[in-house]
């Protein structure tokens, strides 16, 4: 991968790995190449190695092996203060004894600029983030999505290329988070900054980020693009992780072209798209968006009898437990049309049904 | 709405006043909490409010002489200031002379007349046991027993002792003293030794709160910042001075330091120092401040490491991403928040040193005396307790100006001891 990215890449971990005991390797070969302007979000669950990453990447953690490369140059031996990264924190790290203005002004003052340079700096980037009334206000006496603005103004102020975030929105409740997600795209978008963005989160992934990297385990499952990584996982990982999933395992039979025939665990046949299923013989998990279902038989080959076994009413949809092929965690999502003759009972058997292409052969887990 | 802002004030729905009702339902638990305190407030004042009061009444008050002496008092009360002493007053001395033969308590009097006046305290013990012979007129006699009688300094103080209160001893304590016309002025160079020691105490404590907290914040850093099991390591190493006696711990210095000690014996076997030359860096004070500091450095490093603990370690790091080297974040974000704690530390040690009795007394020599040294001198040895408490309030009050300062420089509010 490192080949094909020295190119137009602006930040790029080539072979990097890393381990804190010299025993367990906690980011395990590392190659990323991300071209500037980028919005890349590194996603997955904690202990994936995703902080670890960015605390290379801003200087905080030294590489064990490989190389981390900002605009070309290593940066492996330069030391944070050096590398010109803004960074915004999970706990948003402002300066408790200082005032919002002060801490505006830090970066400024270190970088030996003049006084009324810094005071018109540090305007804008409070008007940018429309805080420019709370300049003389201390940290503690903010609201949490007001300290969350001041740190990623303070992470701006500078006028740094490429920004990292870890996990900036993780302490904020739903409303104003989603607020801040759209916030932060547009401030990316209007900059033309490249950021790094590490969350747990993948909603959050999917709406802000140009690429997602799913992390798990100090790998990369899966690098691409919110609608590929939620339409086309590559792996089971990538769609556990992403969305909802409905999995049946089975053992492949048959493989023509791009397709794959696999005899599920009770015995039933079902077509899918051979993704990364391995040869005959081999053991798969089949994966299926629960909005990729059809109730009733209007799907081609793939139809399955299911017996409803409970129904969740959530306003726009009714969430739909199905019991199909021995999986009795099959999960459909059913519009809320309003159409009465349509509604089903709990116990009731139906058949269900999918196209081919919607199924994806996937490795086992 | 029931609850309307009345004029006076707001009111319950059956139109009690809101304060009264709230002060009634709260009265029961504040009496229970009374009650549970009550024990500890007794404590207190039977074990520190009291002595303390008292101990601040006799630094001002000494009635040994104007309980012992009815006649002399009687006289000085009738006859101002600067009047000299007349055939009655040397009546009324005889007679006072006899009445004390006849308590036994002439050396009570003379000992105290001769806090201000050495040389004195014969001289009462002396004209008492011959008291009844005396024979008007009286002054002649007197002056045959002793010519000091007719000394106008010895007037002169037993005037200032004839009133049981008293501000002599404050003036004793800051090397002052009254002269025969009654003016204050400073008492002989070579018996100028509070004033001194004062200024030494406050120095050394001074000196001892600096090295105090410059050992004390590297550890306490380390002790914040490092894993649970080794920082729990490192803390009952801070806390193992604790557990052992203090008095082990100040002979163990002296057996570190003395002439003969290991620290000399390994200078000297490593050729560093020559045999003849030998440092000498116990019982003077050098000692007093290597062995303070070590004796007063968990009191620094406890306030220090409460104050670290919960810092984010992301604070420096976020200065650090932002374009500050490692000195600078230090110096300009986390020392800052360190800053409660440090004037926590300075002002535990600082007190605590100032009023340090046991480790100069037994390291110190004579160049490492601090004040305590010498109020304890005069509580068990001179026995001149009035002096000893003139010293304590003096250094009381010096404790509370700093607290002050401290108060209206940092903000109590700000210290944080744990």
């Amino acid at each position: 991968m490192s080949a094909d990215a020295t190119g137009d890449a602006y930040v790029e971990f080539d072979r990097v790995q890393k381990s804190y005991d010299g025993e367990v390797l906690v980011v395990k070969d590392l190659n990323l190449a991300m071209p500037k302007g980028e919005f890349l979000t590194m996603l997955g669950p904690s202990g994936s190695g995703k902080t670890t990453c960015l605390m290379m990447l801003a200087g905080f953690e030294t590489a064990t092996n490989g190389e981390i490369r900002l605009g070309g140059e290593e940066i492996n031996d330069i030391p944070p203060h050096k590398r010109g990264i803004g960074m915004v924190f999970q706990n948003y790290a402002l300066f408790p004894h200082m005032t919002v203005n002060e801490n505006l002004s830090f970066p400024l003052e270190v970088r030996g600029m003049g006084k009324d340079e810094r005071e018109s700096k540090v305007k804008r980037a409070l008007d940018m983030v429309q805080m420019g009334e709370f300049g003389n206000r201390r940290p503690a006496q903010l609201s949490g999505g007001q300290q969350q603005r001041i740190a990623l103004a303070r992470a701006l102020v500078f006028d740094p290329s490429l920004v990292l975030m870890d996990e900036p929105l993780g302490a904020l409740d739903k409303q104003l988070r989603e607020h801040m997600q759209y916030e932060i795209k547009h401030l990316h978008e209007s900059l033309g900054i490249t950021v790094v963005y590490v969350t747990h989160d993948q909603s959050e992934a999917l709406t802000m980020s140009d690429r997602v990297a799913v992390f798990n385990d100090g790998v990369i499952k899966q690098l691409a693009a919110p609608s590929d990584l939620y339409e086309r996982p590559e792996n089971s990982f990538v769609a556990q992780f992403i969305g909802e999933n409905n999995k049946l395992a089975g053992t492949v039979r048959a493989l023509e072209g791009d397709i794959a025939t696999i005899e599920l665990a009770d015995g039933g046949t079902c077509r899918a798209l051979a993704v990364n299923c391995g040869d005959v013989g081999s053991r798969t998990l089949i994966s299926i968006r629960p909005e990729r279902v059809i109730i009733g038989a209007g799907g081609d080959e793939n139809a399955a009898t299911a017996e409803v076994m409970e129904l969740i009413y959530l306003g726009d949809h009714i969430r739909c437990r199905l019991r199909v092929h021995g999986n009795d965690d099959f999960v459909v999502k059913v519009p809320n049309a309003g159409d009465e003759s349509k509604e089903l009972t709990v116990g009731q058997e139906t058949t269900i049904s999918w196209h081919t292409r919607d199924a994806r052969a996937l490795d086992p887990l | 709405m029931a609850a309307q802002p009345a004029p006076g004030g707001l009111t319950t729905v059956d139109g009690r006043p809101l304060k009264q009702a709230l002060a009634e339902a709260q009265a029961r638990a504040k009496r229970r909490a009374f009650v549970l305190v009550l024990p500890l407030l007794a404590f207190i004042l039977v074990s520190f409010v009291l002595p303390i009061g008292q101990l601040l009444k006799r630094s001002v008050y000494n009635p040994a002489f104007s309980e012992n002496m009815p006649a002399l008092v009687q006289w000085f009360r009738e006859n101002p200031r600067g009047s000299a002493p007349d055939e009655s007053a040397y009546a009324a001395l005889a007679s006072d002379l006899k009445l004390i033969r006849k308590n036994k308590t002439a050396g009570i009097v003379g000992t105290r007349v001769n806090y201000e006046l050495p040389g004195t305290r014969s001289l009462f013990t002396k004209s008492a046991r011959k008291a009844r012979k005396l024979e008007p007129p009286y002054r002649e006699a007197l002056l045959k027993v002793d010519r000091k009688w007719g000394d106008p300094l010895l007037w002169q103080v037993m005037r200032s002792a004839s009133s049981a209160y008293t501000t002599s001893f404050y003036l004793a304590a800051l090397d002052r003293k009254r002269n025969a016309d009654g003016e204050i002025v400073r008492v002989e160079k070579e018996r100028q030794v509070y004033i001194k020691l004062f200024k030494r105490t406050l120095l050394l404590s001074a000196l001892i709160t600096v090295t105090t907290l410059l050992l004390g914040f590297p550890v306490a850093h380390l002790l914040a910042t490092l894993p649970l099991r080794y920082s729990n390591m490192l803390m009952i190493f801070v806390l193992l001075p604790f557990w052992t006696s203090l008095l082990v711990r100040t002979t163990s210095w002296i057996v570190l330091l003395q002439s003969q000690g290991v620290v000399n014996d390994l200078l000297v076997a490593t050729g560093i120092l020559d045999a003849d030359h030998r440092i000498q860096m116990i019982y003077n004070q050098t000692g007093t401040i290597v062995a303070m500091t070590h004796i007063l450095l968990p009191f620094m490093i406890l306030p220090l490491y409460s104050v670290m603990r919960p810092i984010d370690p992301s604070y420096v790091r976020a200065a650090r991403s932002l374009g500050a080297s490692s000195w600078t974040a230090f110096r300009r974000i986390y020392l800052p928040q360190t800053i409660p704690g440090i004037g926590a530390g300075a002002l535990l040690v600082f007190i605590l040193a100032v009023g340090y009795y046991i480790t100069p007394a037994l390291v110190g020599g004579s160049t490492g005396q601090l004040i305590s040294n010498l109020i304890a001198f005069h509580m068990q040895k001179s026995l001149n307790w009035s002096l000893a408490a003139a010293l304590a309030a003096l250094l009381l009050g010096g404790v509370l100006i700093l607290y002050w300062l401290y108060d209206r420089l940092v903000g109590i509010d700000n210290l944080k001891l744990g």
